[in-house]
């Protein structure tokens, strides 16, 4: 029968079952929305990603693209994320990150958003590959105001980085490359979750991912505490990013600073890494010039 | 069966040559290089026209750069085919929307749907690098910039292709202001303001320097430019008129003309030859 005419036909001669999916029986090329709706099929899953017709297409995708860093001399080269963290604390989550992505050793971007902003609850932040971090944590918005739609509240951050997970498990081996930190605040309070490529998800308190991780946990590490105000902590993840910038080659360009609050994510500022630095390197000489003028010995000190 | 079945021995023993490796390689570098400017109320993409494979030149014009709709022009590089065959799609699909809204996609949708469609092949890449340019809703000029899989981002410039990293540099510092300091007492940098006229003469510099340096970028150029609806025209010859070797046209509009003349949004095609050695 002609799709479009059971789609106008009252609902009384429909049966139940039909009712259920309105779009059933329409051919989406119908109404001209194939176009405009991606790669997602009319249920909200994904269709059509298309494969190579070769024996193993992970050694495929391996061999043109520097995707798994075991071939960085490949032709297409796909832009990789640096350093990020974030950190649950007394006054919620602090998120921050560098903006720099190489492709090779060539900096293809200095300005990129490495903070995803999935809803005004949530954050997502992006390490490894730009476009699956972008393009999943994007799909992951819908899949979280859909949940909102059916259930009348909005979802919690485990059952959102849980969704995040099962996808990228299904895609496990395939060469999908993140490293991704969901976080926001939900009915239990703030929430972090690690998840990455491999589907491993971990709840935490504080998690750095990338090259530069290392730099960022060892100034995050030697100041955090739970009971640190929100200053203190915005300058805590401030100051981790602009440390491993200032040392991992392939993180720096500029920092992005967010606070995940009780009523949603608030967006602090964006700071130079190099001008930051040097600021951080003249405050710390001149401390030391009054420190050392403080503790200098008087020369009319007198023997007790 | 028989394929199955142990050769003569005389065949066996002879000494054999190194296995054949079957390895699917459907990708090709072509070379060339593309560049997009956003301004205040107008966009300029660009492209050079020599397309080459290794130190041979196929032809000294193939298109990069194609016309999308009124407010909305793509840039592709990297291997033409894959080049080709994504403008193709993409336009169809752009067709397919403007029958179903009745109005064609607008810029930033545009950005969206090509990010899907680059994801969609994720798994068996376009080998294309694009750059969007045009016209937002809002009436300012935009650049869209992806990589092959779909990770994008609007920016005010962007540089890619064979000569991205002679380019890009260029265009940082004349169109960001980096690593410059404005003189004592004037006025602060603003990026993204600067005048059409100042835009493409960087777009044209651009482009010649990059002929000189790299042996992939040569033979000819294409620049779009974008226009705001109503917006003036004059500034576009500059002050000294068209240099020049440098052609114009204005292209005619795609859309259902809904008013004669001071329409919508005016696409205008520049040319200009650059060395062929």
């Amino acid at each position: 029968m002609n799709s479009v005419l059971t789609h106008i036909q009252p609902s009384s001669t429909h049966s139940r079952l039909e009712e259920q999916d309105e779009f059933e029986h329409t051919d989406s090329a119908a109404w001209g929305s194939m176009a405009g709706f991606g790669n997602l099929s009319r249920t909200g899953g994904i269709a059509g990603m298309s494969v190579p017709r070769v024996a193993n297409p992970t050694a495929f995708l391996d061999m043109h693209t520097d995707n798994m860093s075991s071939n960085p001399e490949a032709k297409i080269k796909i832009a990789h994320g640096t350093t990020t963290l974030a950190f649950k604390f007394q006054g919620g989550v602090i998120v921050a990150v560098d903006s720099r992505a190489t492709a090779g050793s060539y900096v293809a971007s200095g300005t990129v958003k490495k903070v995803i902003e999935i809803n005004k609850f949530l954050l997502g932040t992006m390490a490894g590959g730009a476009a699956d971090c972008q393009y999943w944590e994007t799909y992951l918005g819908m899949q979280c105001r859909l949940h909102e739609l059916r259930n009348k509240e909005r979802i919690s951050v485990a059952a959102a980085s849980k969704i995040l997970s099962n996808i990228v498990y299904q895609y496990k081996g395939m060469g999908l490359s993140m490293g991704t930190m969901v976080c926001g605040w939900d009915k239990t309070g703030p929430q972090i979750f690690y998840v990455d490529d491999d589907g491993q998800r971990l709840k935490g308190n504080l998690f750095s991912v990338g090259s530069g991780s290392t730099f960022a946990y060892g100034v995050l590490d030697q100041g955090y505490r739970w009971d640190l105000t929100d200053e203190e902590a915005q300058e805590l993840g401030r100051r981790s990013i602009i440390a491993a910038g200032h040392r991992d080659a392939y993180s720096g360009n500029t920092c992005n600073l967010y606070h995940v609050k009780e009523n949603g994510w608030d967006f602090i500022g964006n700071y130079d890494v190099n001008e930051l630095w040097y600021e951080y390197e003249a405050k710390k000489k001149a401390d030391r010039e009054t420190a050392t003028a403080a503790t200098a010995p008087s020369p009319m000190a007198v023997e007790p | 069966m028989a394929l199955y079945h142990n050769p003569p021995m005389a065949y066996a023993q002879e000494p054999t040559t190194a296995p054949i490796e079957h390895r699917f390689n459907p990708y090709s570098d072509n070379g060339g290089s593309i560049l997009a400017i956003a301004g205040s109320d107008f966009s300029v993409i660009a492209g050079d026209t020599r397309q080459s494979e290794g130190y041979n030149i196929q032809t000294r014009y193939a298109r990069k750069v194609w016309q999308l709709t009124d407010k909305a022009v793509l840039a592709t590089n990297g291997f033409a085919a894959d080049g080709n065959n994504f403008v193709k799609k993409v336009k169809q699909r752009l067709e397919w929307y403007e029958h179903a809204h009745h109005k064609p996609m607008g810029l930033k949708s545009i950005a969206r749907m090509i990010q899907t469609m680059l994801y969609g092949k994720r798994f068996f890449p376009y080998y294309v690098y694009n750059i969007l340019g045009g016209i937002e809703e809002d009436g300012t000029g935009a650049v869209y910039s992806f990589d092959p899989v779909g990770s994008y981002e609007r920016e005010a410039c962007r540089a890619a292709g064979a000569a991205q990293s002679l380019i890009q540099p260029f265009l940082d510092n004349q169109i960001y202001f980096k690593n410059q300091q404005p003189e004592p007492g004037s006025q602060p940098f603003i990026p993204g303001n600067l005048p059409l006229g100042t835009v493409l003469s960087l777009v044209v510099d651009s482009f010649t320097s990059a002929t000189e340096r790299h042996i992939e970028v040569g033979d000819g150029m294409e620049i779009y430019v974008v226009m705001k609806k109503g917006r003036s025209t004059d500034d576009l010859l500059g002050d000294k008129g068209l240099a020049s070797g440098m052609t114009i046209e204005e292209l005619p509009s795609l859309g259902e003309s809904i008013s004669e003349g001071e329409g919508g949004e005016r696409t205008f095609l520049v040319r200009q030859a650059l060395k062929r050695d």
